[in-house]
């Protein structure tokens, strides 16, 4: 059976942390395709020792090298090339974050690779599934070179541990860094404040607001809490200094697919529908009846989102008790 | 040339326009790329390097902007449209061959083409890309570019400055540097040039063309180049020279409306009746 080489960045992870839910999927569709094993960067906690074995990896590559955080994305494409190299996997699985993908890019080029990036699907013969061109098509793709690199999204696979856990080798990598590599140097780095509330990509709900929310994110986030939903924005609202940036759903902004997607006070346009027409459920609150999102929502409401939003969080509430 | 001129070149595609149904092709699966536009990312790109070059004294103080495509002859349209807005020049790589190219093809004819216009002479200082392109979507062509040219990759930049302090102690080293903005944290990044910049769309207000720069437009040069003038191997580009292959692509099925209602009062109210019977509460 190949190996399939799942890269799990546990950079600034507390000590007794386990790994990620996307590290966990990635890990699901590795063991399907192969023998899962682990490209470890940064340090292996008890709990993120115990959770690889219980996914069945049973060879941990590990480097703790300080170059693999200080410079961006290349360095850590040299680990994923020295360890691919020696062990010739199938496949490569990365997270679909923008460093994934880079990552990923640039592994391809180091490996003469074919790079898959987007996936929402992915078999045991590794062609991939992806939405393109803005979800108006989903496509079947793969690579046509010995190993295939893969970047996954998250919420593609339900994470599952193995019906038999292996008992992991751990191996440490001394990376040799090409001259290149250490280049884009990063000089500082400062936390975007957390908002408590579950990250966009991820998100089983998004409440989304936009220019009809008028500077006020209140009642959007108020529902947004009583559904434990992550909070998204049109790029109008974006641009307009309401909300942060990283809260924008759209084609310049996050793509998201969840199982609902209540829409708030948005026209609908392309820009805006290219990041959540692969919804599930769509819900569309808006004035104006012409608004294009009517023409894909669900359910959909002619009204006023500053009654219509509170009303709906003061109903979830009651009937919760 | 002044020490703190620039030579830049931004890479710049041709793409069907998103505001319009788009299409892949149903023999190959490659895009259909009828009514195409310079795509909208690649604005923000060119806007980043007239600012630098203006900054720095225009044309007048030694810099230069190049606008860079690869594609059909259509193509040509979006240097053309570069060229309104302010570059300086366009370059236009267009071969028979090209078409159906992946990321990793279109990086190695790009890599190409960057070198072979970086001369002695006039050495190309940056290469400043969108994130993305609103066709492919994938943002791995400007990785794979730096990873090509073994130049540093400065990525996602919400924010680029170029900084020639202490230029003497680092024997004449310019230094960009570029804020990125992360879902958990904010970077900032440098490195000596030359390196590949992309940016993103927080990172200016892109200008219009207007008359002027349409009418200077006219006398700016467009030079074609095909593979044969860069050096590279028509096999190693294309879909031949792709590393991967669509297999199938199926038209996702339009979305219908489903209940619209007007409020009287209880649209809250309904819409968590709704949410109960599709059990997403």
């Amino acid at each position: 059976m190949s190996a399939v080489l799942v890269f799990v960045d546990q950079h600034g992870a507390a000590a007794d942390a386990g790994l990620s839910r996307r590290t966990q999927e990635l890990l699901t569709l590795a063991r399907a395709a192969g023998e899962p094993v682990a490209a470890l960067a940064g340090p292996l906690s008890p709990a993120a020792h115990a959770c690889l074995g219980a996914y069945g990896v049973g060879r941990i590559y590990q480097s703790e090298q300080s170059e693999l955080f200080d410079y961006l994305a290349a360095p850590k494409a040299d680990f994923l090339a020295q360890v691919a190299g020696e062990l010739q996997p199938a496949a490569v699985l990365l997270e679909n974050s923008a460093e994934g993908k880079e990552i990923a890019a640039r592994l391809g080029i180091a490996l003469s690779a074919g790079v898959i990036c987007d996936a929402v699907g992915l078999d045991a013969g590794l062609h991939a599934q992806k939405s393109v061109l803005a979800g108006s098509y989903t496509v079947t793709c793969r690579a046509t070179t010995a190993i295939s690199i893969i970047t996954v999204k998250s919420n593609s696979v339900h994470a599952e541990a193995a019906v038999t856990p292996a008992e992991p080798v751990v191996e440490a990598v001394s990376v040799s860094f090409g001259a290149a590599s250490l280049a884009a140097k990063i000089i500082d780095r400062s936390a975007t404040p957390a908002s408590g509330r579950p990250e966009l990509g991820d998100a089983r709900i998004v409440v989304a607001g936009g220019r009809g929310v008028e500077g006020n994110f209140g009642p959007v986030e108020e529902l947004a809490d009583a559904l434990g939903a992550a909070v998204g924005a049109s790029r109008a609202a974006t641009d307009a200094g309401w909300i942060e940036h990283s809260a924008q759903v759209g084609q310049t902004g996050k793509t998201v697919s969840p199982q609902l997607y209540i829409s708030a006070g948005i026209s609908g346009a392309i820009q805006q529908k290219a990041g959540m027409q692969t919804s599930k459920v769509i819900v569309a609150v808006n004035r104006d009846a012409e608004s294009p999102i009517f023409e894909i929502a669900d359910f959909g409401i002619i009204g006023d989102l500053f009654t219509v939003l509170p009303q709906a969080t003061e109903e979830i509430k009651r009937r919760r008790g | 040339m002044e020490t703190s001129a620039l030579n830049i070149v931004v890479l710049v595609k041709h793409v069907p326009d998103a505001q319009l149904n788009r299409q892949l092709s149903a023999q190959d699966y490659t895009v259909v790329r009828t009514d195409s536009i310079l795509s909208e990312l690649d604005e923000y790109a060119l806007e980043a390097a007239l600012t630098l070059v203006e900054e720095r004294g225009g044309a007048a103080g030694g810099n230069n902007i190049t606008a860079l495509t690869m594609g059909p002859p259509a193509a040509v349209a979006a240097v053309k449209k570069a060229l309104q807005i302010g570059a300086f020049e366009g370059v236009h790589l267009s071969d028979e061959a090209l078409a159906g190219s992946d990321a990793a093809a279109t990086s190695l004819a790009l890599a190409a083409l960057v070198r072979h216009l970086s001369t002695a002479e006039h050495p190309v200082d940056l290469i400043i890309t969108g994130m993305a392109s609103t066709d492919g979507e994938s943002s791995l062509v400007p990785a794979q570019l730096a990873a090509r040219l073994e130049l540093p990759q400065l990525t996602f930049a919400a924010s680029l400055e170029i900084l020639s302090e202490g230029a003497e102690a680092d024997g004449g080293a310019r230094k960009a540097v570029i804020r990125r903005d992360g879902d958990t944290e904010a970077e900032m990044i440098a490195a000596a040039l030359p390196a590949v910049v992309s940016v993103t769309d927080q990172i200016n207000s892109p200008r219009y063309p207007n008359f002027k720069g349409i009418m200077a437009a006219k006398k700016k040069t467009v030079t074609t180049l095909s593979l044969a003038d860069i050096g590279v191997d028509p096999a190693h580009v294309g879909s031949a020279g792709s590393w991967t292959a669509i297999d199938s692509a199926q038209a996702r099925p339009a979305r219908t409306a489903g209940t619209i209602i007007t409020d009287e009062g209880n649209a809250g109210v309904l819409l968590v009746d709704f949410l109960a019977a599709q059990k997403l509460l």
